[in-house]
């Protein structure tokens, strides 16, 4: 079985049917790039990956365990599973540090103190962020802001990273700092699904991409081939679309 | 007409007395009124339609009829149900009861202004329910209140003079008291009045400094 195994998954809000049996999966180690047009169900499925949205048929399993089973504890599989958005979501009231530091001494990861406060200083240095410790998220970059979201999810060591857009809300000139550290992430070997509109980042680090049309998956392979020789000419139109 | 405020002098040991009771029972409003505020405001999208359709009503009857009326009920009535409270104590409940009302709209309002988007956060973080609202809901959202729960805080100092017409002993009650005893109504309601003034400034201030302090995170500009 591998590491997260999406199977036929389907989900509807109201009457719409937005998953119409998706199938994914993912071995460890792999970073898996969604891509797709507007309005296909690739934020939905990331939400449903972490038990964010309910589903209503089919199944996702993470290391084996079934995220929409009663029985699961979500929030110990949460611990596991890192999410980060498009729009970063720090919480504004909480210097980086306490951002980063909150869930790992909650969940009694991290003693708090010392210990946290090294914790935050390890993560921030993996985005090159050290030095902004005690700022409070309003006076970082849109860049910066989002490089701090990175780090909070490390903190609390997952195993799995989905991260939805995480470029889209930025400024051009600060999109690069953020791919940088996700690419960093991927050669470290972390296992993530990504949605992103950088076609060149998921060309080259992607280990698979999934394009994702009308609530299905239509076409996946590796980025090389799927790219050189779309199969559907939905991908195709996709493709010429983004450049 | 000459005015004469020799005479009050002598009943200052009244008025302190009136504007300690008076603060007594604005802090016992506050309080009380921002506990069921609160958890009012936690149960006004309750499961149960019953549950909401009682806050609901609780709201809206509050809101919508006099102050003076509601504490007459508790004064007046409530010995018919046999429960009979002493002036003080009846005002102390109606204005918590009025304060209620007007916390559960309040901190509705800030439950409401925090976006889903921190919530599921924090959630994603593996929060539990209540460490969700306690640290990332509660500061924010107390911000963002501030200016109408404090409004709403000195409203209810200045409403709490409608005590005296049950003759809970309080600011103005005094004030009735010792007009009547020295005939000096002109005096005796400008002292009152510039003593409610200065009650309400100093409160302002000390809220001005504590939203300094509990605030202190910069916001979008
Ligand atoms: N909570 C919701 N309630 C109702 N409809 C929703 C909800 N969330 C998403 N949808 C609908 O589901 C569809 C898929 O949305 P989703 O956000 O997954 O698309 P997406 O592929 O991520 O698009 P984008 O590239 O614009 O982010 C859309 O039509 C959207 O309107
Ligand atoms: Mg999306």
């Amino acid at each position: 079985m591998s590491f997260v195994d999406i199977k036929n998954v389907r989900k509807s809000f109201a009457n719409v049917e937005v998953l119409k049996g998706v199938t994914i999966n993912v071995e460890k180690g792999e970073i898996v790039t969604i891509i797709g047009r507007s309005g296909s169900g690739k934020s939905t499925l990331l939400r449903c990956i972490n038990g964010l949205e309910s589903i209503d048929d089919g199944e996702i399993r993470i290391n084996g365990e079934v995220v929409h089973d009663k029985a699961t504890d979500l929030r110990r599989l949460r611990e596991k599973v890192g999410i980060v958005f498009q729009q970063f979501n720090l919480f504004p009231h909480m210097t980086v540090e306490q951002n980063i530091t909150l869930a790992p001494t909650l969940t009694k990861r991290v003693a708090k103190g010392e210990a946290a406060r090294k914790l935050a200083h390890e993560v921030l240095s993996r985005v090159g962020l050290e030095q902004k410790i005690d700022a409070y998220p309003e006076q970082l970059s849109g860049g910066q802001q989002q490089r701090v979201a990175i780090a909070r999810c490390l903190a609390m060591g997952p195993e799995l990273m989905l991260f939805d857009e995480v470029t889209s809300a930025l400024d051009p000139e600060l999109v690069g700092e953020v791919l940088k550290v996700m690419e960093d992430l991927a050669r470290q070997g972390m296992t993530m699904i990504l949605v992103t509109h950088e076609m060149n980042f998921a060309r080259n680090v992607a280990s698979k991409i999934v394009f994702m049309h009308a609530g299905k998956v239509h076409e996946q392979g590796a980025p090389a081939a799927l790219f050189a020789n779309p199969a559907t000419p939905e991908l195709r139109n996709f493709i010429s679309s983004t450049h | 007409m000459t005015l004469n405020f020799n005479q009050l002098w002598r009943y200052q040991d009244d008025f302190l007395h009136g504007i300690q009771m008076t603060l007594t029972l604005t802090l016992i409003a506050t309080v009380a009124g921002m506990l069921i505020g609160l958890l009012g405001a936690l149960l006004s999208n309750n499961r149960l339609p019953a549950v909401r359709l009682l806050i609901r009503s609780y709201v809206e009857v509050i809101r919508n009829t006099p102050a003076l009326i509601q504490i007459f009920l508790i004064f007046f009535v409530l010995p018919y149900a046999g429960l009979r409270l002493p002036p003080f104590e009846a005002a102390a409940v109606a204005l918590s009861i009025y304060m209620g009302a007007y916390s559960v709209e309040i901190f509705r309002s800030g439950l409401a202004s925090i976006p889903r988007s921190q919530i599921e956060a924090g959630q994603c973080l593996g929060l539990t329910r209540f460490q969700v609202f306690r640290h990332v809901i509660l500061l924010p959202a107390l911000r963002n209140i501030y200016p109408s729960l404090t409004s709403q805080i000195i409203l209810i100092l200045l409403g709490s003079s409608l005590a005296s017409q049950v003759s809970a002993e309080e600011l103005f009650h005094t004030a009735a008291f010792v007009e009547s005893r020295t005939y000096r109504s002109f005096e005796v309601y400008a002292v009152v009045c510039a003593i409610y003034f200065v009650m309400v400034l100093s409160l302002r201030l000390i809220f001005a400094g504590a939203e300094r302090i509990a605030f202190r995170w910069p916001t979008r500009r």
